[in-house]
């Protein structure tokens, strides 16, 4: 599963990091020793030329950067499934009619009704890991459980209750 | 007083001119290199307006540029690269040597000259200008390329092993013979293996008794360290760009950085001013005898230049396209290639028509080289490795399509 990244000195400009993926494509990272970072995208027609080479500032190395956390996050929730037997995860979508919408995570009681735990909500692309009891809900929220199946089961029914008193 | 007068209109003619130059050679993408060259040459001995005022004051400056030059260079490396690359790409840097210095050496044989003679024209030959070359891999997008730090190891040897032959050349040059050059060349390896392991060692401790903070300070101070190690090393015989160089390899952390951003403008300065010097003491009419001679040695040496590329590329696995970049790439010959001359020209006892080559030999490279960088980027050259692979494999293995 470990990814191979290769390091190498460029002496007098700084250091690059490149590697293959699984898909056989090369890329890398130039890191100048002023600060600048360079993405590279090898040539698939000759893996030892750059195709493009994108000069990017601070600001947009950090997004990137998130953005490629962020998913990889998900990617190691979902990695929990294989490592603990009869341990879940799943994301639930909190559908617009919920009776959840606005109201705090608090109220759902999923943890005493389920015994499943909310451990991350997702929003506009960003996670918010261990939201707080008071973590206020909105209509398009996904949240990552962790449960048995039948915890699991019971959250999803919780969140997609329409009916205040059902 | 008029002779200050005319100094300052020569000099500031002179400078706004290279201004000028300098932007026009930055439109069409080439190193300004060559027209400095030219301009010296237009208003030196023998040319086309010569200046007699400001000689002396293009001389001191020029001394200062080759040092600013050179401790620049050291800036760029740290002690720890230049050991660590030593080791992977020592046998590259050999090939290096013996493909590029051997032709220039025997060329000057061939036309009648003296050893001291060949050992300078060796020099010239053998040494790419990382300046250019690290000019032209940035603009042609080539720095992730996975044969960027081939060429790069080899430049970096190069720039080693001028720690060593500088202080050779001077010696020789001061007419010490082999033995004096012996001597210079023990003294120098010395004193570069003792800076080499107390900038390992002590590295912080130098840069940390040069604030990085204060820009003024940090600028005089680095500055003046400079001049004082380069005065020094000139005085034991072992060639002041050496003791610059070494100077800015033991610097090293934020120090360097800051102090590469502060001397740069100085170092585009005297630089300029080093390159002007050079063609202002060569006398254009020793040009035209030496122009055959200089295209020849420049092809041949283009072409070993592209053999060692080809070759250093090739030793770690680089394929067929990556090889030719590499090569290609290393072609250009510049600053060093003037300072060695310009070392054999202030020494005034070897051949004179040596410098009217080595300024011809540089502006063919140095003008041809970053062109002939480009190559492998277009098509038609693509195309025609394309065929040469499927030859080569129709030959290994014959398969039917």
């Amino acid at each position: 599963m470990r990814v191979r990244v290769e390091q190498t000195a460029l002496p007098g400009i700084g250091v690059r990091h490149d590697l293959v993926t699984e898909s056989g494509r090369r890329l890398g990272v130039v890191s100048h020793r002023n600060g600048r970072r360079d993405l590279v995208l090898y040539d698939p027609d000759d893996p030892d030329a750059c195709q493009a080479d994108i000069p990017l500032t601070d600001d947009e190395a950090e997004a990137l950067a998130d953005i490629l956390g962020a998913s990889l996050m998900l990617g190691q929730l979902s990695g929990l499934r294989e490592q603990a037997a009869g341990l879940l995860t799943e994301q639930i979508a909190i559908p617009a009619g919920s009776r959840y919408v606005n109201r705090p995570l608090a109220d759902t009681k999923a943890r005493t009704r389920t015994s499943a735990s909310i451990v991350a909500v997702l929003r506009d692309g960003e996670v918010i890991v261990s939201p707080l009891p008071s973590f206020r809900f909105a209509a398009g929220d996904v949240v990552v459980v962790v449960g048995t199946r039948r915890g699991l089961d019971g959250v999803s029914a919780i969140l997609a209750d329409s009916d205040p008193d059902g | 007083m008029h002779d200050f007068t005319t100094l300052l209109i020569e000099v500031g003619a002179l400078l706004l001119l290279l201004g000028l130059l300098s932007r026009l050679s930055r439109r069409f993408g080439l190193s300004p290199i060559p027209l400095y060259l030219l301009a010296g040459l237009a208003f030196g001995h023998g040319g086309l307006l010569p200046l007699d005022a400001s000689e002396e004051f293009f001389a001191v400056g020029a001394e200062i540029g080759v040092i600013l030059l050179l401790v620049m260079l050291g800036l760029e490396y740290s002690a720890n690269e230049l050991v660590g690359n030593l080791r992977s790409a020592a046998p590259a840097g050999l090939i290096d040597g013996v493909l590029n210095a051997l032709p220039g050496a025997g060329f000057a044989l061939l036309l009648g000259w003296d050893w001291v003679a060949a050992l300078v024209l060796g020099g010239i030959t053998w040494v790419s200008s990382s300046g250019v070359i690290a000019k032209v891999l940035a603009d042609l997008g080539r720095l992730g390329n996975r044969e960027t730090p081939v060429i790069l190891s080899v430049l970096v040897i190069e720039d080693l092993a001028m720690a060593l032959y500088l202080p050779l050349v001077t010696a020789v040059l001061a007419g010490t013979g082999l033995l004096g050059g012996g001597i210079a060349l023990t003294v120098a390896v010395g004193t570069v293996l003792i800076v080499l392991v107390v900038a390992i060692r002590y590295g912080h401790l130098i840069s940390s008794a040069l604030s990085a903070k204060d820009p003024e300070a940090l600028l005089l101070g680095v500055l003046g360290l400079t001049l004082l190690i380069a005065g020094i090393a000139a005085s034991l015989q072992v060639s002041a760009a050496v003791g610059a160089f070494l100077v800015g390899i033991a610097l090293s952390g934020p120090v360097a950085h800051h102090a590469t951003e502060l001397l740069s403008p100085l170092r585009d300065l005297f630089a300029a001013v080093f390159f002007v010097f050079f063609g202002l003491t060569t006398s254009p009419q020793d040009i035209p005898p030496v122009l055959l001679p200089a295209l020849a040695l420049a092809v041949v040496t283009m072409g070993t230049k592209t053999l060692t590329g080809y070759l250093a590329a090739r030793r770690v696995g680089i394929a067929e396209p990556g090889r030719w970049r590499a090569g290609l790439a290393l072609v250009p010959r510049g600053e060093f290639s003037i300072v060695i001359a310009g070392l054999a020209v202030a020494a005034g006892s070897v051949e004179p028509r040596l410098a009217a080559l080595a300024a011809t030999y540089v502006l063919i490279t140095v003008v041809t080289g970053p062109i002939l960088a480009r190559l492998p980027d277009f098509p038609w050259f693509k195309r025609w490795l394309r065929t040469r692979a499927l030859a080569q494999r129709r030959e290994a293995v014959p398969v039917h399509d």
